[in-house]
């Protein structure tokens, strides 16, 4: 890649924070750093990723409002865990975590394992309980 | 406090701090340099093993190897310490602040709140460096970024203990004796026979040049066995590896030639040099598939198939195959 077609292809996704480091050559083939702010197939890529997250979300959204399932649901996804990394943040078996993604085993938690909750997800437990 | 600690921006978290602590402690080492000496570059598909339900692809070696490799070559000595609980793991980074010693630590992107929301994924093998502390507030030099970052306590307690792929366990690190006689032109040659060695001869499939060509045979079915939708987010997978943040372009090739150049300079060897823009036209590809994943991703194929994008694989591999072969028979 030469120093001049390094992409500067903007889509906002570093928050005009920084650029990051490519390397690439110049007109005498000499290698140096170039910053970029971008390039369309890497944001392409990230946005798909995120678009995924987005539409798990959406669809917890969905079964947390038909009553299938408890807000802690929507709280794991929307910090990107599954079972067994939320499992191991708190310290309880998978199998009780699947137990309090449901309304009834949610409702039921003593005030520790909320507030242990809100803790790992870095929210109140007041936050916990919605799903906004 | 804050130690008087340069910090320049790098692309790869790891062979930036390299650069950045062995600059510190009177080695300097380019992040180029450090990616060869380290024997960085690599490639490996493992199918079986799924992060967020997507099969692994690396364009490196693993995680905290460059590190263990560079100090071998270069005969640097380094304390790594994790720790039992966040109060322990503090007190020993307070403790090395104090004495005038920058740290180095695996930390979880995803608690790093400085770093733009898109890119905080659960990454739990993100290298910084702490260099200060002023009241509640650590002074973070992370090597992606352009700028030094501050962090505060809780903040930074809740990235050096994140769970998962893997448990961080507050690990930290700095080195304890960088010698004064470093033979950096033996250490480059150990790098580069290393890493040669690898691309070009492991036997099994899934590493090394070989695994490309793996990589491309599956790519080929991605469309039929998995459908359309589920068959673009395995691709979009590969590229995400490939170019996100840290790999300085083409999966560290670009990055790699850097490394042969300023090899060939400093072993006086002019073999290299040509070396290095042949890996740069194989990054030049990289690219190019990069680029058409994306189309694919897109849905503006324009009739390009996966086989297409397979048969580009293919090529790579086989140029990267015969690229590594003709350094590894290479005498220095």
């Amino acid at each position: 890649m030469k120093k001049k077609d390094v992409p500067q292809d903007d889509e906002n996704l570093f928050e005009g924070k920084f650029k990051v480091v490519k390397y690439a050559l110049d007109d005498e083939g000499n290698y140096g750093t170039v910053g970029s702010s971008g390039w369309e197939p890497e944001n392409t890529v990230l946005n798909q990723a995120w678009d995924e997250i987005n539409k798990k979300v959406e669809a917890t959204l969905k079964k947390i409002e038909a009553g299938e399932l408890s807000p802690l649901a929507y709280h794991m996804e929307k910090n990107i865990m599954d079972l067994g990394m939320l499992s191991q943040y708190m310290d309880i078996s998978k199998r009780n975590i699947g137990k309090h993604l449901e309304p009834s085993g949610f409702n039921s938690l003593e005030q520790k394992t909320l507030e242990k909750y809100a803790e790992v997800f870095d929210i109140s437990v007041e936050e916990l309980k919605k799903t906004e | 406090m804050k130690i008087d600690f340069e910090h320049r921006q790098s692309a790869h978290c790891e062979t930036g701090v390299i650069s950045n602590l062995m600059r510190h402690h009177g080695l300097d080492i380019s992040e180029p340099l450090a990616l060869g000496i380290g024997s960085g570059l690599f490639f490996s598909h493992m199918p079986f093993i799924k992060v967020s339900g997507l099969p692994v692809t690396t364009y490196r070696i693993m995680p905290g190897d460059i590190f263990k490799k560079f100090s071998k070559r270069t005969g640097v000595e380094m304390k790594r310490e994790k720790f039992s609980s966040p109060e322990k793991a503090m007190d020993a980074l307070d403790a090395c602040l104090d004495q005038g010693l920058p740290v180095g630590m695996l930390t979880s992107v995803f608690y790093l709140p400085y770093l733009p929301r898109a890119f905080r994924f659960h990454f739990n093998a993100h290298n910084i460096v702490i260099y200060g502390k002023e009241g509640n507030d650590y002074l973070v030099s992370d090597p992606i970024l352009e700028k030094p970052e501050v962090i505060d306590r809780r903040m930074l307690i809740r990235a050096r203990f994140a769970k998962g792929m893997p448990n961080t366990n507050g690990r930290m690190y700095y080195p304890t004796h960088v010698p004064k006689d470093v033979d950096v032109n033996a250490a480059i040659i150990k790098g580069l026979k290393y890493t040669a060695k690898d691309m070009a001869t492991i036997p099994v499939s899934l590493f090394g040049g070989k695994a490309i060509g793996y990589l491309a045979g599956r790519v080929a079915n991605y469309e039929q066995k998995y459908g359309q939708e589920e068959a673009k987010k395995y691709l979009g997978n590969i590229v995400r590896m490939q170019e996100e943040i840290g790999t300085g372009g083409a999966g560290f090739r670009f990055m790699f030639g850097a490394f042969l150049q300023e090899a060939s300079g400093r072993l006086g060897n002019p073999m290299l040099h040509k070396k290095s823009l042949e890996i740069t036209k194989i990054g030049d590809m990289w690219r190019n598939f990069a680029y058409d994943c994306g189309r694919m991703v897109k849905g503006r194929a324009n009739g390009m198939t996966y086989q297409d994008l397979a048969d580009q694989l293919s090529d790579i591999g086989r140029r990267e195959i015969l690229f590594f072969q003709s350094i590894h028979k290479m005498k220095f």
